[in-house]
């Protein structure tokens, strides 16, 4: 599930991110992608146990997504593709509508629960540059991000 | 539904420009700016990190290179690309961004006189060795390879000694010592031959030739494919927090395009040989035509090759369209055609060589390839000059070899001022 037409409608559509795993050192990957998040007009939920109670980017960090006070659209997962499913579930629980598995993260277990119960799913995927690849920027480093259209892109 | 594949025809015209999201000007606008200003402090500290996308200084990026970067890259079957103001600089930053002092480069013999003199000169005073090796023969690729070789280097279609590279064969045994295969496709251009399909790991252009094709403006591209294992421990540049960004890891943080990010954030940055705006715009408007061009400069190669072939008043003719080239069979394998590269030798040796181009028309003695126009050269007295008479022969260069780079002229014009140039040769 991850063409053009279906990335764009869950990126326009998603406007509150749970991030399970986002690190508080700023060179980490997670970081980089909450930090780009809130620049381009998302609000991000921290979600880390080492560092529940604490403030990151602005906003408080609780240990597990069940904590979260407000529903969340999507949940964007960094963490080990082992530890997914568990994640899965409680994304389930709480009504998030995208499951979000970052690159290298390829848990299919999870990936059929969520889809059986009609969530959207992304797998090895960073939300970072598929936003850049079809909403501009990412092009401006070169890549090749495939789109090919003679309309203007609009955010 | 799964995304379109575009074929090549499409993706020379569009990939990389979709309409100006400012002004919804169709064609490319040409951002002649040395600067980007920030949106705020925190703007410009995110670029700086590189944690947001977005233009800071054209030396590192411009919305105008930028579209010749993404195009060449879609043209290729890349993941992403960077442009340098030459193919040289291509070359440079290509391998400057791989190799350190101490690493080993395993190439081709069978290269632009240039490109050897890079390797066997310049990058030797930093510390790199090369080995050369014949690029007809993979299994002397491994051969030379050595516990610090670091890359392996080769053109597809070797200029001008017009040997074909095996580069899949090529590409495993790098891929065996898990070092990445660089190929210089210049000469077929990405419409013609594809390396990256074919095994290698990273592409680099003179854009400046075939892909701008009209003779007019220097430009190089490097393009990855992205699937390069870089943790593999032998590239420390790749997986070891960066100096220059305070601890970024770029294998880490930029996955499958992490080496043009290095290429442009590192090496590019640094030794600035970026390519400007209206260079890059210029260089497009030829790529538009890039398919069609191809195609009529290796019909015209062909009968020029064939006429030449036929002809009592010349010794031999080099051309891998050819059915008795050495490597015709690889070369319709690997190519979609020979391109408009041929060699030829007058008889007469090389006074009728010299005879021959100084009698030429409208047939242009210089020494670029891939224009509008038919050029000549004699390589052994220009391109290969710097290079002694064994690295010449090894270079596939002849003291009697003409070179010429067919070009879109009617065929029977390019072949009348073949035929009087030899008229006057043979004398």
């Amino acid at each position: 599930m991850d063409d053009i037409v279906t990335l764009r409608r869950i990126l326009k559509t998603s406007r509150k991110i749970a991030m399970v795993g986002l690190s508080d050192q700023w060179y980490r990957p997670s970081h980089f992608v909450a930090k780009y998040l809130q620049q381009h007009g998302y609000r991000i939920f921290p979600v880390n146990p080492r560092l529940a109670g604490s403030m990151l980017l602005g906003e408080p960090v609780v240990a597990s997504v069940l904590e979260l006070k407000e529903p969340v659209d999507m949940v964007d997962v960094f963490r080990r593709t082992q530890d997914v499913l568990p994640i899965a579930e409680q994304a389930l629980r709480i009504g998030a509508r995208v499951l979000w598995q970052q690159i290298g993260v390829v848990n299919r277990e999870a990936d059929a629960l969520v889809r059986a119960a009609g969530m959207d799913s992304v797998m090895d995927r960073c939300v970072k540059i598929e936003h850049g690849r079809i909403f501009g920027g990412l092009n401006w480093v070169g890549v090749n991000t495939r789109v090919i259209s003679a309309k203007r892109p609009v955010g | 539904m799964a995304d379109r594949r575009f074929h090549p025809e499409t993706l020379a015209i569009h990939a990389g420009q979709i309409p100006d999201a400012a002004t919804g000007a169709r064609a490319l606008p040409i951002y002649q700016t040395t600067s980007f200003v920030f949106d705020s402090a925190d703007h410009a500290a995110s670029l700086f990190n590189l944690q947001t996308f977005g233009n800071v200084y054209s030396r590192l990026s411009n919305p105008t290179v930028a579209a010749l970067e993404e195009r060449v890259a879609a043209l290729e079957g890349g993941r992403a690309a960077v442009a340098c103001a030459s193919g040289m600089a291509a070359e440079a930053t290509a391998l400057m961004t791989i190799l350190q002092a101490g690493d080993h480069v395993v190439a081709a013999a069978a290269l632009y006189g240039g490109t050897v003199t890079m390797l066997a000169v310049n990058l030797k005073k930093f510390g790199v060795e090369s080995t050369f090796v014949d690029a007809t023969d993979p299994a002397a690729f491994a051969a030379a390879m050595k516990p610090n070789t670091r890359a392996v280097f080769a053109e597809s279609l070797g200029n001008p000694s017009l040997v074909v590279l095996d580069i899949a064969a090529v590409a495993a045994v790098a891929h065996a010592h898990g070092v990445p295969l660089v190929i210089d496709n210049t000469v077929p251009s990405p419409f013609l031959c594809n390396p990256l399909a074919l095994g290698a790991d990273i592409v680099v252009h003179s854009a400046t030739k075939y892909l701008g094709g009209h003779g007019t403006t220097l430009a190089g591209v490097v393009v990855e494919r992205g699937d390069f294992p870089w943790g593999n421990g032998k590239f420390p540049g790749m997986t070891e927090p960066s100096p220059g960004y305070h601890g970024v890891i770029f294998f880490e943080t930029f996955g499958d395009f992490a080496f043009t990010m290095r290429c442009r954030m590192e090496t590019q940055r640094v030794y600035g040989a970026a390519l400007a705006p209206l260079a890059a715009w210029q260089i497009l408007q030829g790529v538009e035509t890039l398919p069609l061009r191809m195609e009529r400069h290796c019909a015209n190669a062909l009968a020029v090759a064939q006429a030449l072939r036929a002809d009592p008043r010349v010794a031999w003719v080099n051309y891998p369209g050819l059915e008795d080239h050495p490597q015709h069979a690889l070369m319709k394998r690997q190519m979609r055609g020979a391109s408009g590269l041929l060699a030829f030798g007058v008889k007469g040796g090389v006074a009728g060589g010299v005879r021959f181009i100084e009698a030429a028309q409208f047939m242009s003695h210089l020494v670029n390839i891939g224009d509008t126009r038919t050029l000549i050269s004699h390589p052994a007295s220009t391109t290969h000059r710097q290079l002694d008479e064994v690295q010449q022969r090894a270079a596939g260069v002849l003291p009697d070899m003409v070179r010429i780079s067919v070009g879109l002229e009617h065929i029977d014009d390019i072949l009348w001022d073949i035929d009087q140039a030899l008229a006057k040769a043979s004398v």
